[in-house]
């Protein structure tokens, strides 16, 4: 399903514009020709591992490297007490074993005094082969003296809980964030309150409150994280390949981690296993192999496990929630109000913009129209793995829109009105748009009613309903989900948007060499979003240039321009928009010099796609590509006007982007084993203008394929003795094929009015929308129970568990 | 990419080869077959032999065939194989259904039989399969074979009678012509090892269950099987409320641990409910033989 407008075909029969294209880097990546930083393989290179805490929380007594060293093969071995030694020249702490997270709380690189999560790294070892390398960290003996973890985020504030940042002279496990708050509010308090109060008063109206979940899971990408870092002592420049979404910002980072000039720092990024978010943070593990070309001379590579992957980098969510809904019992909602109890693990290292200390999460009062609406967060420190924003959440907007549309669902329960029904009945009208929110985002626009209904049409819901009802008669138990989802994503503006005090705007430049063919530069970072053959349909677009033409260079800081790379969904809306701007001043350029050419003045020239011709003589014109050879040619130009038509450009985005969709699922319950089948799945979504509608389908059924896994088996739970439960992919549960049904997918398409070509991105959208989808799905089947809500992920266990009404902590030990 | 410890590798020509090499090497050894379970606890360094020896090879311990009234399964077939056996099928359809949900593709196409019983899992679910049928197993060393019953065969969790210097050669499975046979397990997701799963044949003669077996995996039932609930229903009419009483009893006999899996009251719970439903499908494939 497409609306795309008729474009020409290219002679390789590509679209020139937007339309359906097979991807350009699938040619090498289903060959298996794909280079990955674990093919990266350079002369001399040695190879490293990293010692991990098997405590939660334990003080380190001594650690004895003197075994492992003797190990045939070993080059160094380095600890904490190593890098406290080595002086750092720049603002961020004086030496080398801690650094900054993009949240301005420091991290260890390696343990000094505690070790603060199971999986912390303590000690690394480089050596000649990985295998040795490994088999030393073995040899390296280490006095832990165990210290009682603090492993509920319930309990981190408790008077007496164990001090887990003593570090930084604290006295007990709060958060502090940059602007020097413990807790971030957004929304209007006191009118939420009070309409709140009121609605409990009047007997017209209702209150339902909910506690929610979102517990901890990841975004395990199929390649885990990993860098080979050469530092030439010649010149003097370091080179990095390494898995990054945010090659130019993790370049500044490095720069003032390592007080290295960043002009002699390049990092490669070449293809990315995916990302969900997971590649966004700084690692101490790419730090260390940095620290151990410096050491060594040698190129040093580091790539880490599954079982790393899974219990040191990036987790995702960990949000204790507790959502207020109040509404007139006909289902107008009136206010929405949510308090947040956030986990951030050790060490508080979130990605999110600085004046964001709860990232997009206030967009939590969603797609409908109320007045008041109010958050509270208040993040803690605990004994687990930091980092807090990946897995492909839009900063926290997965979050929002879970909690939202599950107290929308929780509502119609209590009311007794048709989840369809409540949600029409308060969806924002297309009128409204630009519509601001009660917690201050502007809306750019929507027609969301329409979508809805589009969702309802393909799913058949009248049907639907009517089917549950028969089987509910025959003792069959059948759900029905929605979830109505807006985004805010494309961050961002510049004067409210940075991560680091680096603002987020993107730069771009396109050459045109004389040929007419073209080179086009980002500085966003593909991991699989296909930005090889997106980038190039949008020049193709503004240009008249066949996509073939277009060679999209990315994933590396010394041939790109600078920008702040991909997650959040901010590609298209930010560097997508860069590179039709960018082309607009190539066209622009070409205008000039096609009536040079054609003697006649630019305002007597009219575009078609590919080529400027004469007002009124429509032979009389000049192709893109001829003007390229005329603008490196002889051709006098006017007064002024440089030759070439190669352009730079930086984007600053007006706002944010607003994609939204509606989601339908079906699911069947077995109510004596719990079990759940989701058998149907209705995607529509509105992203805007579709570039290339194949590849945002692929986006979309990756996104539902992980909304299935997080709403029914994705987990990251510890016991109370700290041990993470979902170190491997036995215990890390990824759906397959199997859990996954035919997706149903359907589309709008409202363009946004400030983006260049109208476009939304949707890397993320799937993802947000259809946890919630699901969950109120498996609800519905199990209502007749007398279940009104229960926390994901909904294994059999946890479903039975509900039906038996005894709810449990899904984050803790199962006991 | 996880990297095992050090370890050598030889591979054997045959089993008395196999034996040898066993026996040089002593408990540093190992056997390797399908290295679906072995392979991935030495890459996490849970195992860490210093000799691996292969018996991929050994075409001895490939067959599946009938000799006198019992199923003789070789030690290196593998679970493909198993699934797609019309012999296997044919007495007992458990068998497909078990396959069906044990692993994936990937696995089953390399993992064998010798290796699944050898590993003894208490989530196996061959071992809860062998174990409803009573079956026994054939156990060689230097000296000579041995047949050993099913329900001796475990010593508990990964603990066989399979002693160092020994392999396990076949399985044996006795024929009960009119036996009905079913599969059942609940798993988190396809390819994840059981949150609980039963294996039951029941031979009905006139209504009455004149024999039948119950073996449960990840349940905590000793030697993955459930006597007293066996003894109940032989000689009793197979009535709904008689296999409902069974499935209870062989529940009661399941000391299950809560893991990430589920609650231990949970897995009790399954233990009867998916008894029950075997029991049930038996009967009705049983009568209808
Ligand atoms: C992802 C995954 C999912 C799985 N899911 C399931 C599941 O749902 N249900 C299930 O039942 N199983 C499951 N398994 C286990 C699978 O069936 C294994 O293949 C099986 O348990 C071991 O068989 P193998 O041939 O690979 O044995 P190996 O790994 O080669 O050996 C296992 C052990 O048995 C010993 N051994 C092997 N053969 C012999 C022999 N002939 N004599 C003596 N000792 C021997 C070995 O020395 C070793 O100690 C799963 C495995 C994986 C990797």
């Amino acid at each position: 399903m497409t609306a795309v407008e008729e474009v020409p075909l290219s002679a390789a029969g590509n679209p020139i514009g937007f339309g359906n294209m097979k991807r350009v880097e699938d040619q090498r990546f289903v060959r298996g020709q794909g280079n990955y930083v674990d093919d990266v393989n350079l002369p001399g290179m040695l190879h490293s591992a990293i010692l991990r805490s098997p405590y939660a929380h334990a003080r380190i007594k001594s650690i004895d490297t003197t075994a492992a060293e003797a190990l045939p093969g070993v080059v160094a071995v380095i600890t904490g007490k190593t890098l406290e030694g080595i002086p750092r020249p720049s603002l961020l702490g004086d030496n080398f074993a801690w650094m900054p997270t993009l949240s301005y709380d420091t991290q260890a690189v390696l343990a000094t005094d505690k070790v603060r999560f199971q999986g912390q790294e303590v000690a690394y070892v480089i050596a000649t082969d990985r295998y040795i390398a490994k088999d030393a960290v073995e040899l390296i003996e280490v006095d832990y003296e165990a210290l009682d973890p603090v492993m509920d985020a319930k309990k981190a504030m408790d008077a007496g809980a164990p001090v887990i940042r003593d570090d930084k002279g604290q006295t007990d496990n709060s958060i502090t964030d940059v602007h020097g708050n413990k807790t971030w509010e957004s929304g209007n308090a006191i009118g939420t309150a009070e309409a709140i109060e009121k609605a409990k008063n009047d007997p017209n109206c209702v209150v339902v409150t909910q506690e929610i979940l979102y517990p901890r899971v990841h975004p395990a990408p199929m390649e885990t994280c990993g860098a080979v870092s050469y530092l030439d002592k010649v010149t003097g420049q370091l080179t990095m390949y390494t898995t990054s979404q945010a090659p130019h910002a993790h370049r500044t980072v490095y720069a003032m981690v390592a007080g290295l000039p960043e002009h002699k720092i390049r990092i490669i990024s070449p293809d990315i296993g995916g990302g969900f978010g997971n590649k966004v943070g700084v690692y101490p593990g790419y730090v260390l192999s940095v620290i151990g070309t410096i050491v060594t001379g040698k190129p040093v590579k580091w790539m880490e496990d599954r079982g790393e992957n899974l219990m040191s980098t990036s987790f995702a969510r960990d949000y204790h929630m507790t959502g207020t809904i109040a509404a007139t019992k006909d289902g107008k909602i009136l206010a929405v109000d949510v308090d947040v109890l956030a986990d951030h693990g050790a060490f508080n290292g979130v990605a999110q913009p600085t004046n964001y200390p709860a990232g997009f999460f206030n967009i939590f009062s969603g797609s409908y129209d109320y007045p008041d609406a109010h958050c509270k967060v208040t993040p803690v420190y605990t004994n687990k793995a930091p980092g807090g924003v990946a897995y492909a959440c839009s900063f926290r907007i997965t979050e929002a829109a879970y909690v939202i549309e599950r107290l929308v669902d929780c509502l119609a329960a209590e009311i007794e009105m048709d989840a369809a029904d409540l949600r029409l009945k308060n969806l924002l009208r297309p009128e409204q748009f630009p519509y601001t929110s009660p917690t201050g985002w502007e809306y750019d626009s929507g027609e969301y009613e329409k979508t809805m209904r589009v969702a309802m049409e393909i799913a058949g819901y009248d049907e639907l309903r009517k089917e549950q009802a028969e089987k509910r008669a025959r003792g069959e138990y059948m759900g029905i989900g929605i979830s109505f989802f807006t985004e805010g994503v494309g961050a961002g503006p510049r004067k409210d948007m940075d991560i680091l005090g680096l603002g987020m705007a993107d730069g771009i430049e396109l050459r045109v060499h004389p040929t007419g063919k073209a080179v086009i530069r980002l500085s966003v970072q593909s991991q699989g979003q296909g930005h090889e053959t997106t980038y190039a349909q949008i020049v193709a677009h503004e240009l008249g240039i066949p996509p073939e033409d277009v060679e999209v260079v990315h994933g590396d800081t010394d041939q790109t321009p600078f920008g702040l790379g991909t997650y959040g969904s901010r590609s298209t809306p930010v560097s997508g928009a860069a590179a039709a701007v960018v082309s607009r001043k190539v066209r622009d350029r070409a205008k000039i010099v096609a009536a040079a050419a054609l003697e006649c003045s630019p305002d007597d020239l009219e575009w078609e796609l590919g080529r400027w011709f004469v007002k009124g003589d429509k032979e009389r014109g000049k192709t893109i590509q001829e003007i390229a050879l005329l603008s490196h040619s002889s051709l006098e130009l006017p007064e002024g006007v440089e030759g070439h038509l190669d352009a730079t450009a930086v984007y600053n985005p007006p706002n944010l982007t607003y994609p939204y969709g509606c989601y339908i699922c079906v699911v069947d319950v077995d109510p004596l084993t719990g079990q759940v089948k989701v058998r149907r799945f209705i995607a529509v979504d509105d992203c805007g203008t579709r570039i290339n509608p194949m590849i945002v389908e692929g986006q979309v059924h990756g996104g539902l394929a992980d909304g299935i896994g997080m709403a029914l088996m994705e987990l990251i739970a510890f016991d109370e003795d700290g041990n993470n439960l979902g170190g491997s992919f036995m215990d890390y549960l990824l759906p397959t094929a199997v859990e996954c049904p035919d997706w149903e997918l359907g589309e709008t398409v409202t363009p946004s009015p400030h983006h260049p070509i109208g476009a939304k991105g949707v890397g993320e959208s799937a993802t947000v929308g259809s946890p919630a989808a699901v969950v109120n799905a498996v609800i519905d089947a199990i209502s007749p129970f007398g279940v009104r809500h229960a926390d994901m992920p909904l294994t059999p266990a946890n479903v039975w568990r509900a039906i038996q009404g005894n709810n449990v902590r899904t984050d803790m030990a199962v006991e | 990419m996880q990297t095992p410890a050090p370890t050598d590798y030889v591979r054997a020509t045959s089993v008395d080869d196999a034996l040898a090499q066993l026996q040089k090497y002593g408990d540093e050894a190992r056997i390797m077959a399908g290295g679906h379970s072995l392979i991935p606890m030495m890459r996490l360094r849970l195992a860490r032999p210093e000799m691996l020896v292969d018996i991929n090879d050994l075409d001895e311990l490939k067959h599946i065939k009938i000799e006198g009234n019992e199923i003789v399964i070789g030690a290196m077939v593998r679970h493909r194989e198993v699934l797609d056996s019309p012999i296997l099928f044919e007495h007992y359809a458990a068998f497909r259904e078990c396959e069906k949900v044990i692993a994936d593709p990937v696995v089953r196409n390399r993992g064998t039989v010798g290796g699944s019983f050898c590993q003894a899992d208490p989530a196996e679910d061959l071992s809860a399969l062998g174990s409803a049928l009573r079956g026994t197993v054939v156990i060689r060393n230097a000296q000579g074979s041995r047949t050993v019953p099913m329900r001796e065969f475990h010593y508990g969790p990964y603990t066989t009678q399979v002693e160092d210097g020994e392999i396990l050669t076949e399985i044996r499975i006795p024929i009960r012509p009119g036996a009905g046979s079913a599969y059942e397990k609940v798993e988190r997701r396809i390819g994840d090892w059981a949150v609980a799963s039963v294996g039951t044949f029941v031979v009905v003669k006139n209504g009455v269950v004149e024999d039948c077996g119950i073996g449960l995996a990840a349940v905590g039932a000793p030697h993955y099987s459930a006597p007293e609930a066996e003894a109940f229903l032989i000689g009793k009419e197979a009535t709904e409320e008689n296999l409902a009483q069974a499935a209870a009893i062989a529940a009661d006999h399941c000391d299950p641990a809560s893991d990430q899996r589920g609650p231990a009251d949970y897995k009790k719970h399954l233990a009867k409910e998916l008894t029950l439903r075997a029991l049930r499908r038996s009967v009705q494939s049983s009568q209808g033989a």
